[in-house]
């Protein structure tokens, strides 16, 4: 089984409340589920929806066919209808008008109100909703009493139950899956990954689709004794983040592509200055303002040469809510080891999307600091906070600890203490210096994942949040082309890792990138790095997300 | 025991005559008088010629950006607040390219002191007029004099809330020193606007245009640095007379007394918890 349903409204509706909850049963009892969210950047009214689909094996990605649609307005059922099932089904109150057959009348307003109190009308829907798909009221309590205090909580509970009286149930959804499962947003996932990092200080700028990074860390810092500071403006966020880092403890900032244009100059100071930052870009549709809340992988170029002068910096694509936890994990330790800043990229699609997944496990991440031992400094050594090494890693001591020692950095060019210098062998060294290290990291790169067919005839490239996507369109045009279809999709994607890519692109008779953009920004990328270039590509650019289904019909158009 | 020569050791590169002499020499001084060793201080510039302090001074330096001395100090003394942070930074630099953290770092009110290198010019970029210059002040750059409206600091930051304000001379440096020591002990964000001449591109406010008019407000009993109407009409005086001292003083809070968690230790002590982070985990689990 696997079923896709559409609660739509107006900002204010109590659609929220009625996903959410509707998300949380399906996840207590054990079922898959994958939410998408699209809202419009308003806090009243305007058409916002979320589409929830579940099953009881893993669900990857939304879809565009719908089982149901729950139409809290009358545009949400015009707009929507023609996506439905011809034996789904669409729930609306009285004031929604439609002759469609498959609409059915739930008097949500009145029956609420006749419960006791009007607000609980969510309620009655998702009573009604919960009986069609045949389930009983279980968990129902314990999930209206984390929200609303006792007297709210028995006010839902009774519009649920009348709700359940109003329906017959009319699918079977089998039993759920035993094994435990996180439900879970990828920028909580993000959050977490770097609280298990041993984040202490997130300074930020509130900005969609960003925010919910620092929300999540502002609701537990103080029982992670950490510091959430919302800083004036992302200039002070992310030189707050850079000054917390210097003095020792990891830190971190988040934003999205307006905000990291602000940061820029501060990017090259963690470059120049050998200071490891950790940063969140979480892309929306630009440039300046665009769609504020909708989503697209238009800023891969801008965060790969953003600021300045020449430096090395590391950006990891964020594929999905497990590489949202264990890269940001992987990123802490890169920007240590390398003492560089490191960008995880991730998009609005991703970010806002609520799914199950198998629970984090702590023992696959490691805290690994790469300071240097203050001991022989302790007993005497000179510190060089820019030593030039073999490997252009320099020794880095936390300022303070060391007594008779200092520690400085400095955002001009500098000598191994750490002093302006404009000395032209010095600068050389240090260039070199910095250049030793990144090419270090480049050993260390993660090729991309691999989907589909190992011998493909048609290679797809694609980056980012569409891993989940890409996913099930290989899987789809397996089952019926004639040619077989792979996909590489890139996680690691600064520097670019080359050798899986370079493998595949010999023996595939085409090459298509999918992105979410319009220029093809991978593909450039790949073309720069490579030489490769695609055969064919599958871009969109309205802001709304490929599904997979899409992405398997335009591979065979092109 | 501290000795001013344990911060003492770079060349320099400012002009001969500068006030930033007399601010770096005082600074070295206040320092070791207070004891402090250079490992436990942490002195932050921006950009510009009074930002080089760091540079200048054996101590933990962070050389930033411009306009951004305050936000990494503020950073570094949340993440380790046994550090002593002092930022050093000219006009420009704190009160134009750097104003909204000027504004936001009073209401942060980080323990942290700011000395403001003032010169009512652009040194680094070579003399145009600054966020300080007085109205009519004729530069290469502005050949008909300034025509908008300086900047009040010390007004503007006892308006914003700021709990220490205070004004130097570094022609005084006695004062200077003591201002300088008042600012480090206070408990919060501390402004010291230390006026100096620029002998290289301020022709107007020169060494003796200062000296004619600074006079001390320490001493004064019928002063109160307390009542905040009062430190208000102060820092209106500007002119034929230029009040020097604290003018204005409260106590408070400051941004790492109000979490209960760096009661006992740094954010840079507190230990990882993974017990606590597996918690967090569950919290998501069915």
């Amino acid at each position: 089984m696997d079923y896709n349903i559409l609660i739509g409204g107006a900002a204010g509706q109590g659609m929220d409340t009625l996903a959410s909850a509707f998300s949380q049963v399906l996840h207590k009892r054990g079922y898959q589920i994958f939410t998408l969210q699209d809202y419009m950047s308003r806090v009243r009214g305007g058409h916002n929806y979320f589409q929830i689909r579940f099953s009881d094996e893993k669900v990857k990605s939304h879809s565009e066919v719908l089982d149901g649609i729950i139409a809290l307005n009358q545009e949400t059922l015009d707009l929507h209808i023609g996506r439905l099932k011809p034996d789904g089904f669409a729930f609306a109150d009285v004031e929604v008008k439609s002759d469609d057959k498959r609409l059915i009348t739930i008097h949500a307003k009145e029956t609420a109100k006749e419960a006791g109190n009007v607000k609980t009308m969510s309620s009655v829907t998702l009573g009604a909703l919960i009986k069609l798909f045949n389930m009983d009221e279980a968990f129902m309590k314990e999930i209206f009493s984390e929200k609303f205090d006792v007297e709210l909580t028995e006010q839902n509970m009774a519009s649920f139950k009348r709700g359940q009286e109003m329906v017959e149930s009319r699918y079977e959804i089998g039993k759920g899956n035993p094994e435990k499962t996180m439900l879970i947003q990828a920028n909580e996932a993000i959050a977490l990954g770097a609280l298990a990092s041993g984040l202490k200080f997130y300074s930020a700028y509130p900005m969609t689709p960003s925010t919910s990074i620092m929300s999540y860390l502002t609701r537990r810092a103080k029982k992670a004794k950490m510091i959430v500071e919302q800083a004036e403006d992302e200039l002070a966020a992310i030189n707050m983040a850079i000054g917390a880092s210097y003095a020792g403890v990891r830190s971190m900032t988040g934003t999205s592509g307006g905000g990291f244009s602000l940061m820029t100059e501060a990017l090259g100071l963690a470059g120049i200055a050998e200071i490891p930052l950790v940063i969140a870009v979480i892309q929306r549709p630009g440039p300046a303002t665009g769609l504020p809340t909708r989503t697209e992988q238009s800023d891969l170029k801008f965060v790969i040469n953003a600021s300045q002068g020449e430096f090395g910096r590391m950006v990891i694509a964020v594929r999905n809510p497990e590489d949202a936890f264990y890269q940001t994990a992987r990123a802490f330790n890169m920007a240590d080891k390398y003492q560089l800043p490191v960008i995880l990229l991730g998009d609005q699609y991703l970010s806002d999307a609520l799914q199950t997944i198998e629970p984090f496990d702590l023992e696959k991440i490691s805290i690994d600091r790469h300071l240097a031992d203050p001991k022989p400094y302790e007993e005497g050594k000179v510190y060089n906070r820019y030593e030039l090494s073999e490997n252009g890693i320099s020794p880095r001591l936390i300022p303070g600890i060391v007594p008779g020692t200092a520690v400085n950095i400095d955002s001009d060019e500098h000598d191994i203490i750490g002093n302006i210098t404009e000395a032209a062998e010095v600068r050389i060294d240090m260039v070199e210096k910095r250049a030793r290290k990144f090419d270090l990291l480049k050993q260390e790169l993660i090729e991309p994942d691999l989907l589909g067919e190992e011998n493909m005839d048609i290679l797809l490239v694609g980056w980012g949040s569409t891993y989940s996507q890409l996913s099930e369109a290989v899987d789809m045009l397996n089952e019926v082309g004639k040619n077989k279809y792979g996909a590489l999709v890139f996680g690691d994607i600064w520097p670019l890792p080359q050798k899986k890519l370079m493998e595949k692109a010999r023996k595939a008779k085409a090459i298509i990138n999918v992105e979410q953009n319009y220029y093809g920004q991978l593909a450039d990328l790949i073309r720069q790095e490579t030489g490769i270039a695609m055969t064919a590509s599958v871009l969109r650019f309205d802001g709304r997300p490929l599904s997979a289904s899409e992405i398997a019909k335009k591979v065979k158009e092109v | 025991m501290a000795d001013i020569h344990d911060f003492k050791t770079f060349e320099t590169a400012w002009c001969p005559g500068c006030g930033d002499f007399s601010i770096l020499e005082s600074l070295e001084g206040t320092l070791a008088e207070l004891g402090l060793k250079p490992h436990e201080v942490l002195i932050v510039g921006g950009i510009g010629q009074a930002a080089k302090t760091p540079q200048y001074l054996n101590a933990n330096g962070f050389a930033g950006l411009h306009g951004r001395a305050l936000p990494p100090a503020a950073a570094a003394k949340i993440a380790n607040h046994n550090l002593k942070v002092i930022i050093n930074t000219g006009d420009g630099d704190s009160y134009g390219e750097g104003g909204n953290h000027f504004i936001h770092n009073i209401r942060r009110n980080v323990d942290m002191t700011h000395f403001v290198h003032n010169n009512q010019i652009y040194g680094l970029t070579k003399g145009q007029s600054s966020p300080t210059s007085d109205i009519g002040h004729v530069t290469d750059f502005t050949p008909d004099g300034v025509i908008n409206q300086a900047l009040n600091p010390i007004l503007t930051a006892i308006a914003l809330g700021a709990g220490f304000v205070a004004r130097a001379f570094s022609g005084d440096k006695d004062h200077l020193k003591e201002m300088m020591k008042e600012a480090i002990n206070y408990n919060g964000y501390a402004l010291v606007d230390i006026l100096q001449p620029c002998v290289s591109f301020n022709k107007v406010n020169t060494f003796a245009w200062y000296k004619k008019r600074v006079y001390k407000l320490t001493g004064d009993e019928s002063y109160n640095p307390n009542d905040k109407i009062g430190a208000m009409t102060k820092a209106l005086e500007w002119g034929d007379k230029i009040p020097l001292g604290i003018i204005y003083k409260e106590e408070k809070k400051s941004y790492t007394d109000h979490f209960e968690f760096l009661r006992e230790s740094t954010l840079l002590e507190i230990p990882y918890d993974k017990k606590l982070i597996q918690s967090l985990i569950e919290e998501f689990v069915q």
